[in-house]
């Protein structure tokens, strides 16, 4: 298939400006997620490229196409990372190519460390872009702290491409700690996982990740990073808070616990499953409601985001349970009232073709979502249908 | 600054509007009286006046949904108002304008320690988000130094910051979910207790967007669990070249502390005389504040000092005490006070990228000369958002004039640099005329047809954030 790959933001706006139907974009090809999109394909990995990086700022200037890879090893150098942790969905996928950090801005892709430093969207400080109408675009800027104007920024952080084409991004970026070690609790079920996420989560000893995988061997996780002293008086103080939950064991090396958390990231334990959806609620909600309300098997699950967050896996062509999920997490009953979503990140294309990929939006939330397609993208050409 | 003629004609539905407005509120929650409207003239900056039509003091969310909709109805201008502590002028009425206030609606709707979050009506103060937590150990991280005052729907408007935002983040970074609503009195809610969105980003949309797209009744806030304990370390340097050296060996070092202040000499001075906090007399000074436990503390605050002394300071103290922590902070929370003694302050804000801080203090300081107006410069400095304050005397004809010149100046300075005009006080009618420095006409275009979405008439808060020329238009329509 002929593929159009523009080398520069002004060539991007001339293929937009003049385009007459719809347009397909992608960064590396590796997160194929929305209801499958048609038109002609666009890829962004020849607007690649690390503009600026700043480590005493704390701050990187990006071309969207520029690979994951090549942001992280930068940043390594100085002893620096994206703190939000994008996961890599090629394994959980089974995509190939190269991850793009237009793509995972454009899908607002955390990991891990959400829970306490917060997502993609909260590290992107500003973004130019090109709207549908070809028109190129900035907002935000390089600083930490910009209030001038709306913040765009954050509306086309997970907006997939849909409101306009991502060509920079600047990031705010942060250290990477000293030391990393992990907290296992073992033969925990979800209730006893919470409450362990719980109690550390609103703890002073500040964990960067918490997990619960379910299975043969239940553990809950726990994550601790920083300063090497720092690190060893907050295990001791979590071994002591969590004591009467079961036995708790701690890796030996930072390596088992990257590792550990990688894994996590990338939803190892779900990979093998034909369906994959990924729903976001309270943790209490998840643990006390979405999962009783599943039934005595809720089928493959891992919890993250010390709760908050729940992967969970089905059967090829799940629709009824697609449809049973969705309705689920958007009952009060279940949700406790904090409301929620559920996506179907991973499904055959009838299943996304067939299904409201993203969860349905209440009619006057639905209506601005519309309102403003129309005006970032009045021909509808950017990515037509992939957020429904 | 100018703000639009009022509209006559408005004006001529006062008393068809009042007597609508007091058939669904109760007639204390309806200002109307001339004498009595005065109190809604202004916020903080009051350069700038002007009473409004009426005021309406709603209580409930249904309250301001009937509010909106009868002055969608009739075509009259709301202007949304929190504690009016703006600094940028964004709760400043026009006298065709109904002014909404949230003042009365400060309940606490819900703690939910599980999920770490708090529901409050946006009336309610910041400072008294975290009293609602604080005895059971949490708290509401976004801390501006008007937190007293100030109330969350301002802070969500203005998507505000503060001190210890480095560590923690402004307002956006911990707003969960809001219930707003519309010109037309539509009741939307948008986000919840759960974290990101499951379609378009429209919280992050909407905080900041400083009351021109819904009115916020209600927000779900994120709370944390307060660190065991916090120390700062005070360090002095002869130059702002070298101070601004050592914040970023700080940041390069792997530290992250919660907070990085910098005074400059003047801001030092008018501090020393007014509160006495025993600062040196320096060029710039830094204030460093680290969390956790006492030893977590030490060793954070060792490395820091390691930084600080390799760049030869002419004072470096390290706090031991709550007591000697009090005393470093006590000059720079009294900073903006000492400023204010000496005589009528203009507090900028604009943000700059941390490496060009010693040039942009130069040149301050060299327009200071120029103008013949005193700056002091206290900030946020491991984010770069600057706090020029300009000294002028508002009883001496064309000073105001001079400063607004002068800091209009500062704050191009700011975007010339790679930064912007404003970093958490807003753009409001203090900095919407140069906004066309900052972005181009199309950039500009697509924030106000985001508006144009949400409020098509464009009658929530109109006068505000773009330039009147540019708006016009949309205004008039
Ligand atoms: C080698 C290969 C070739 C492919 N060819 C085609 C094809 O010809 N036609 C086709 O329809 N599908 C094609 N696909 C399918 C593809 O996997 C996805 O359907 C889609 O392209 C998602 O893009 P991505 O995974 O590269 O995006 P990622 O880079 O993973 O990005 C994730 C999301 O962000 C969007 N996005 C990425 N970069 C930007 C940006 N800079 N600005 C705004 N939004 C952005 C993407 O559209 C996607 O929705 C191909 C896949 C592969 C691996
Ligand atoms: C001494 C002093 C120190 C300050 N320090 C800081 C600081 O450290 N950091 C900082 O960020 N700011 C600071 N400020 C600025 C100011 O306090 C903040 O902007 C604050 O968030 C304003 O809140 P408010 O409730 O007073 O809002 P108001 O002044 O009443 O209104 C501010 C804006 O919010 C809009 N608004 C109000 N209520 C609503 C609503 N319900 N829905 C939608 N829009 C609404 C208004 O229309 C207006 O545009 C300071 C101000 C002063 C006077």
């Amino acid at each position: 298939m002929k593929m159009m790959t523009p080398n520069t933001e002004a060539d991007l706006a001339q293929i937009i400006a003049s385009a007459q139907g719809p347009l397909h974009l992608f960064g590396g090809g590796t997160r194929p997620i929305g209801a499958p999109a048609a038109g002609e394909a666009l890829s962004l990995s020849a607007l690649s490229g690390i503009v600026a990086y700043e480590p005493g700022a704390l701050t990187m200037v990006a071309r969207a196409g520029t690979p994951v890879a090549e942001i992280e090893a930068a940043l390594a150098a100085e002893g620096q990372r994206l703190a939000f942790e994008p996961m890599d969905h090629r394994g959980l996928l089974g995509t190939a190519g190269t991850p793009t950090i237009g793509g995972v801005v454009a899908a607002n892709v955390s990991g891990p460390r959400r829970v306490a430093v917060g997502a993609c969207r909260d590290f992107l400080l500003g973004v130019r872009f090109v709207d549908g109408t070809g028109r190129v675009l900035k907002n935000g800027g390089r600083v930490m702290k910009n209030v001038t104007g709306y913040d765009l920024v954050k509306l086309l952080a997970g907006s997939y491409g849909t409101l306009g084409v991502l060509s920079e991004l600047s990031l705010k970026v942060l250290p990477a700690p000293e030391t990393v070690t992990t907290l296992t609790l073992h033969g925990v079920d979800a209730s006893g996982a919470l409450e362990a996420m719980t109690r550390a989560i609103t703890s002073p000893f500040e964990v960067s990740g918490a997990a619960y995988l379910p299975g043969d061997a239940p553990r809950a996780l726990l994550r601790i990073e920083g300063f090497a002293g720092s690190v060893g008086y907050r295990v001791e103080r979590l071994k002591t808070l969590l004591a009467d939950l079961g036995e708790i064991t701690q890796t030996d090396t930072p390596e088992q616990s990257a590792a550990i958390w990688q894994a996590v990231r990338d939803v190892d334990t779900l990979a093998d499953c034909p369906t994959v959806w990924r729903v976001s609620m309270t943790p209490g909600a998840m643990v006390k409601g979405l999962l009783p309300a599943l039934g005595d098997d809720p089928g493959p699950y891992q919890l993250d985001w010390a709760g908050g967050l729940c992967w969970l896996g089905g059967d090829a062509g799940a629709a009824d349970m697609h449809a049973r999920l969705q309705a689920l997490v958007a009952d009060r009953a279940v949700n406790g009232g904090g409301g929620g979503h559920a996506t179907l990140v991973k499904g055959d294309a009838a299943l996304r073709a067939a299904v409201p990929v993203f969860q349905p939006e209440p009619a006057p939330v639905a209506a601005l979502t519309r309102g403003l397609r129309e005006k970032f993208d009045p021909k509808g050409i950017l990515n037509p249908g992939l957020m429904g | 600054m100018d703000m639009p003629a009022p509209n006559p004609a408005i004006m001529g539905l006062k008393d068809r509007l009042v007597a609508r407005l007091l058939a669904v509120l109760p007639t204390d929650a309806v200002i109307h009286d001339e004498a009595e409207t005065r109190a809604y003239e202004c916020d903080a900056l009051t350069a700038y006046k002007c009473p409004p039509l009426a005021a309406v003091l709603p209580a409930t969310t249904e309250d301001v949904s009937e509010v909106l909709r009868i002055c969608h109805e009739m075509g009259v201008p709301v202007v949304p108002r929190g504690s009016g502590t703006s600094l940028a002028g964004g709760a400043l009425p026009t006298a065709d304008s109904v002014i909404l206030g949230v003042a009365r609606m400060t309940d606490v709707l819900e703690t939910d320690y599980v999920n770490r979050v708090i529901r409050v009506q946006t009336g309610r103060t910041n400072l008294s988000v975290t009293g609602a937590v604080e005895e059971d150990g949490f708290f509401y991280a976004p801390d501006p130094s008007s937190q007293l005052a100030c109330a969350i729907a301002g802070n969500i408007a203005m998507n505000s910051g503060g001190a210890h935002c480095l560590k923690y983040g402004v307002t956006t970074n911990n707003l969960l979910g809001v219930t707003m609503v519309t010109m037309d009195g539509t009741v939307v809610e948008i986000g919840g207790a759960h974290m990101d969105a499951g379609g378009l980003d429209l919280l992050g949309l909407v905080c900041g967007s400083e009351g021109q797209l819904g009115v916020v009744t209600e927000a779900t806030l994120r709370i944390l669990p307060k660190p065991e304990g916090a120390r700062p370390v005070l360090m002095g340097y002869d130059s702002n070249e070298v101070a601004g050296q050592v914040v970023s060996d700080i940041i390069k070092a792997g530290v992250l502390p919660v907070a990085i202040e910098f005074m400059d000499r003047p801001c030092i001075r008018a501090t020393e005389a007014f509160a006495k906090a025993g600062y040196p007399d320096c060029e710039a000074l830094l204030i460093v504040e680290v969390e956790g436990s006492d030893a977590e503390i030490d060793e954070q605050l060792g490395l820091i000092t390691q930084i600080a002394r390799k760049h030869n300071p002419v004072e470096l103290r390290e706090s031991t005490s709550a007591e000697e922590s009090a005393r470093i902070w006590l000059g720079r929370k009294s900073a903006f006070g000492a400023m204010g003694q000496i005589n009528d302050y203009m507090c900028l804000d604009g943000t700059i990228p941390v490496s060009q801080l010693p040039y942009v203090l130069r040149r301050i300081g060299e327009m200071s000369k120029d103008y013949g107006l005193d700056v002091g410069n206290v900030f946020h400095a491991g984010d770069g958002n600057m706090h020029p304050l300009i000294l002028f005397d508002a009883n001496k004809p064309g000073d105001l004039e001079r400063c607004e010149a002068f800091g209009a100046d500062i704050l191009r300075l700011c975007v010339e640099v790679g930064g912007c005009l404003t970093g958490e006080h807003g753009v409001g009618i203090e900095k919407r005329d140069l906004m066309v420095d900052q972005f181009a006409p199309h950039d500009l275009d697509i924030q106000m047809a985001v508006k144009d979405v949400f409020d098509p008439k464009w009658l929530l808060n109109p006068a505000k954030v773009f330039p009147l020329a540019a708006s016009a238009a949309r205004r008039a329509a």
